[in-house]
This record gives structure tokens, C-alpha cells and sequence, in this order.
């Protein structure tokens, strides 16, 4: 803040003070926007204009209208795989189905070996080798066992998301506080009452936390099995504009897929401010 | 033996020892000889960190003892009783569940229908005066009223035995008094035996018929003193009464020898 503005802040009588304070908060919102409409602008424009002037090769680096232009072309006339809508349809289908199934095997797993010493005892390093491995190999060898079909993608989205999630609910099922466990047995509660009523209720905003990540992993795993072989989807539309070095196709997909994610990521956040209203206000976010 | 006659809780030659874990034995307490009769209100005393919460958590079968015996009602203790009520020292109200919900939580936990719990549920917060704030969630509250919800979550299960683990000692001077009264007034129509466990000695004589004073850790029974002030009683004025200075002095020249073996003790391990 420039110093005149505060000596000016401070002249103002008390009664003004909270609307000078309010109006200060609406320029630097207004200001944040501005400026962040600004960067987007700068860094496209300075793109059209190396591609154009030929500083950066264009056929390389594509450039935004011709980017445009091809999710256009995409959206009016279809793609060479059908309509924009089935390819989005299909990535999101995949992605969504495998991150179910993940989340859902994840939590189920890690509440599980959470609550049960002995089963985490056993199991632990092998889910730790597993862990280890770069899961993303996996793809090709779903599409050997699934075929092109959605199901193989399915399978690399669920191997991406189980791990993460199922991480996340075991340590959350690890660090309910004892002392709510304890007063749960107090009151009656049985070791299945204290499982879903105490440990899985604790243990959500762990989870939600993983949730987020996970979708991501998810539309990853989809995307990346629809590239290595598929029928439909985006990661197809990847694949043919690559092979015909259309890089305004792969720029294009890439933006579409952003969106996609975005989308979703802000489905999720409303989901979890529904779900979390029990939590003070400065926590929950 | 006849539940009718024996008393509601029995400790004979009760231990408990703990594993560290750096893997020393470390004994919390020791040949723990105590009685408390039915309907009575008994508070233990002792220097911090002498093990007076390792007697409540063994009375309610959170733990069993290495060596001795817990009886309740004259049965061994086997696991957590039905009878049992127990208010911790920190909050152990469900955050994600609303007042009410967190009230009807024990009835529910023992299968009592949902409506009937509710209306139990709602008979105590009435009279913890809550009333309206039933669709709060605890981070709403403050923390006199947090206690408050955890009383009613306790004494809606009708225990015969309640056991407090200094309930009060996060509360303000003030909330504190209020909530001794409070808790006097509720205990009163109960009949419950209850053991409170505080290291504030004037709280222990204001509330209790007997004061149990425990010894430096590993901690065991040192004496136990009749407090003898008539009932019903308001803390803030029993307080002024010159019985309760002359318990207190009694009182403290017991507990005073051990609160300064453990400080020594404590200064030793410090140097």
C-alpha cells in the first residue's frame, strides 16, 4: 500500500474506518483479478506473437489461435473419432469408474489394516513393494489383459488412485484420538460401532485429502491408457494429432483435459464443504 | 457375593504396571486398597503425574490390572462395564457429531431406539441447560458448554458408577465453580458412586464426602480423610465455611509431604 493511502486511512473518523477497510479489500480483490487476467494475457500473447514472428518454430510450438481454431474445429465438425462430447465422455467415464474403485478399495483396505494390527503387520511391506513400483508400466499390460476397451484404462486409473487413498485412511485410522475411542467404549459402543461410527468419521478429512490428488492420478491413468491403445477418448485425440504432427491437436486436448480437471476438482471441494460442516470454518477449506 | 450389600467398588492389592516405550517397566500404581460405597462421592488427590487416572481407567475395565483385584458391585471387572460413566480430562465429545446426536450417542451404542434416545437425549441437555443449542456441533460451543454436552452424554446412560478424570481442570476459575454446582445438582438425583480425580485440593473437599489422598508415584492409598460437610452444598460458599479450613489444613499437611517428594523428585531428574 502506498503510504499516502494510509495517512488518508488514518485521518478517517472510526465510523468510516470499516468502509474504508471494506473498500480496501474490494480494490485488492479487483486488483488480484486484474493482474491475474493480465498474466494469462502476457504469457498467450507473447506465445502468438514468437510463433508468429517465427521466433519459435510453429509447427512445433503450435500457437493459441491456431489452438483455438482446432478446439473449434473439434467442437463443430467432431474429431476424426467421432463427436468432442463422446471423447470427453469416455475419459471422464474411465477416469470417474477407476477412481470409484480405487477411493472405494483404498478405504476400505486402509480402514481395515488401520483397525487391525495383525493384518497391517503381515501385509505392510508388500503393500510398501507395490508401493514402490512405477505403477504407470502397468498400462500397457492392462491393455494385453482388458483389451482397447475402457476396462484397462479403468484398470491403470484404479491402480493409481487405490494407493494414495489407501495410505491416507490408514493413517487416519491410526491417529483417531484415543481419547474418542476410548470414551466410545465407555459409552457401549462395540469394536464394529467404533469402526464405522468413530474411526471412519475421524478418519474422512484424511481421506478427503487424498481425494483430491487421486481424481488427478485417475484422469492420468486413463488418459495414458487411452494413448498407449484405444477406441475413444481423449488420450486418443493425444495420440492421432501426434501422429500426424498436429501439435495445436495435442495443446488442444491438453486444454480440454484442464478444464475436465478443474471442473471436477471444484465438484469435489462443494462436496466437502457439504460434507464437512462439523469442522470450524478455518480448518475446513 | 450379594450385589445388594458389597460395595460399588472394591480395589484389593490392585497394581498396574506399564511397558515404556523404551521398554522399561514402569509402575503407575501399587497395592491399591480402596472402598467406595454406594451413592458416594469420593475425590482422589495426589501430586501430578502420580497415577490417580490409571485408578479410574482400571475401575472402568479400559485396562486390567498386572497383579490385585477391581471389583465393581462386587463382581470382577471384565472389560467395560455397562454400569460405568467416565468424563475425561479433554474434550471427548465427537466433533462431527451435532449436541444432540453426541448425547443420544451411548443409548444408541446399547440399541435404545432411536425416538426414546432422543428424548432421553433431550431430558439432559434440558437440564444442562442446552437446550438450544442441540444443532450446534462442539466447535461451535464453548468450552464450559463442550463439558456440559460430555456430562449429559455421561449421565444419559444412567451409570451407577462415574468416574471423572479432572473433568474441570481446562476451564476457566469461574466456569469451574459453575460447573461444580452443576455437576453436584445432576450427580444429587443419581445415586451414582462417583470417584473424582482432581489434582485442586479445594476443589476435592467443596465436592467429596471423602478425600483419598495417593502417595508420589508409583502411587498407592496414603490416608483417607472424611470431609463431613453437610449437603447439598454451593462450592462458593462452602469454601468459607471453617470446617472446610480445618479439613484443608488436615488435608494438606498429608498431601503436601508427597507434592514435595515428587517436586524434588522432578528436580533431580532435572539436574
Amino acid at each position: 500500500m502506498p503510504p499516502e493511502t494510509i495517512t488518508k486511512d488514518a485521518a478517517v473518523r472510526p465510523a468510516g474506518r470499516t468502509e474504508a477497510r471494506a473498500r480496501a479489500a474490494r480494490n485488492r480483490r479487483v486488483l488480484v483479478l486484474a493482474a491475474r487476467v493480465a498474466v494469462l494475457v502476457a504469457v498467450v500473447g507473447l506465445w502468438e506473437w514468437l510463433a508468429r514472428t517465427a521466433v519459435i518454430d510453429p509447427f512445433n510450438f503450435s500457437m493459441p489461435s491456431k489452438i483455438w481454431d482446432q478446439v473449434r474445429t473439434w467442437v463443430t465438425d467432431g474429431t476424426a473419432q467421432g463427436s468432442l462430447w463422446e471423447q470427453v465422455w469416455y475419459t471422464l467415464y474411465e477416469a470417474l469408474l477407476g477412481w470409484v474403485i480405487g477411493v472405494i478399495a483404498g478405504v476400505l483396505f486402509g480402514i481395515a489394516l488401520g483397525r487391525v494390527r495383525f493384518a497391517a503387520d503381515v501385509l505392510g511391506p508388500y503393500i510398501k513393494v507395490l508401493n514402490a513400483l512405477p505403477r504407470i508400466v502397468l498400462a500397457p499390460i492392462f491393455l494385453i489383459w482388458f483389451g482397447l476397451g475402457p476396462a484397462s484404462k479403468v484398470a491403470s486409473a484404479v491402480v493409481l488412485v487405490f494407493f494414495p487413498v489407501f495410505f491416507n485412511a490408514f493413517q487416519g485410522a491410526r491417529e483417531v484420538d484415543r481419547n474418542l475411542v476410548a470414551n466410545s467404549r465407555i459409552l457401549g459402543a462395540t469394536n464394529r460401532q467404533v469402526t464405522l461410527q468413530v474411526v471412519i468419521p475421524s478418519a474422512t478429512s484424511w481421506i478427503f485429502t487424498s481425494l483430491h490428488v487421486s481424481f488427478g492420478f485417475a484422469l492420468i491413468g486413463a488418459i495414458v491408457g487411452e494413448y498407449i491403445g484405444a477406441t475413444k477418448g481423449l488420450g486418443l485425440l493425444v495420440a492421432a494429432s501426434q501422429g500426424t504432427f498436429n501439435a495445436a491437436g495435442v495443446y488442444a486436448a491438453m486444454a480440454i483435459l484442464a478444464v475436465v480437471a478443474l471442473l471436477a476438482e471444484g465438484l469435489l471441494t462443494f462436496l466437502e464443504k457439504k460434507l464437512f460442516r462439523w469442522k470450524p470454518a478455518d480448518t475446513a477449506r | 457375593m450379594n450385589s445388594e450389600t458389597s460395595p460399588a467398588i472394591e480395589l484389593r492389592g490392585a497394581s498396574k504396571a506399564f511397558r515404556t516405550p523404551s521398554g522399561a517397566l514402569h509402575t503407575a500404581v501399587r497395592d491399591l486398597d480402596l472402598t467406595i460405597g454406594k451413592g458416594e462421592f469420593v475425590a482422589v488427590v495426589g501430586p501430578t503425574g502420580c497415577g490417580k487416572s490409571t485408578t479410574l481407567t482400571l475401575i472402568s475395565g479400559l485396562e486390567e490390572p498386572t497383579e490385585g483385584e477391581v471389583l465393581v458391585s462386587g463382581e470382577p471387572v471384565r472389560g467395560i462395564g455397562d454400569k460405568v460413566g467416565f468424563v475425561f480430562q479433554q474434550d471427548a465429545v465427537f466433533p462431527w457429531r451435532t449436541v444432540l446426536s453426541n448425547v443420544m450417542a451411548g443409548p444408541r451404542f446399547r440399541g435404545v431406539p432411536k425416538a426414546e434416545a432422543k428424548e432421553r437425549a433431550r431430558a439432559w441437555l434440558a437440564r444442562v441447560g442446552l437446550s438450544s443449542f442441540e444443532d450446534r456441533y462442539p466447535h461451535q460451543l464453548s468450552g464450559g458448554q463442550r463439558k456440559r454436552v460430555a456430562l449429559a452424554a455421561t449421565f444419559v446412560n444412567d451409570p451407577e458408577i462415574l468416574l471423572m478424570d479432572e473433568p474441570f481442570s481446562a476451564l476457566d476459575v469461574q466456569t469451574r465453580a459453575l460447573m461444580s454446582d452443576e455437576l453436584l445438582e445432576l450427580w444429587g438425583g443419581t445415586g451414582a458412586s462417583v470417584v473424582f480425580v482432581t489434582h485442586d485440593l479445594e476443589e476435592s473437599i467443596a465436592l467429596a464426602d471423602k478425600v483419598v489422598v495417593m502417595t508420589a508415584g508409583p502411587a498407592t492409598v496414603k490416608e483417607v480423610f472424611e470431609v463431613g460437610l453437610p449437603r447439598p452444598r454451593k462450592v462458593e460458599q462452602v469454601r468459607l465455611e471453617p470446617r472446610f479450613l480445618e479439613i484443608y489444613r488436615e488435608i494438606w499437611s498429608s498431601l503436601g509431604e508427597e507434592v514435595r517428594i515428587t517436586r524434588e523428585r522432578g528436580a533431580a531428574d532435572a539436574a
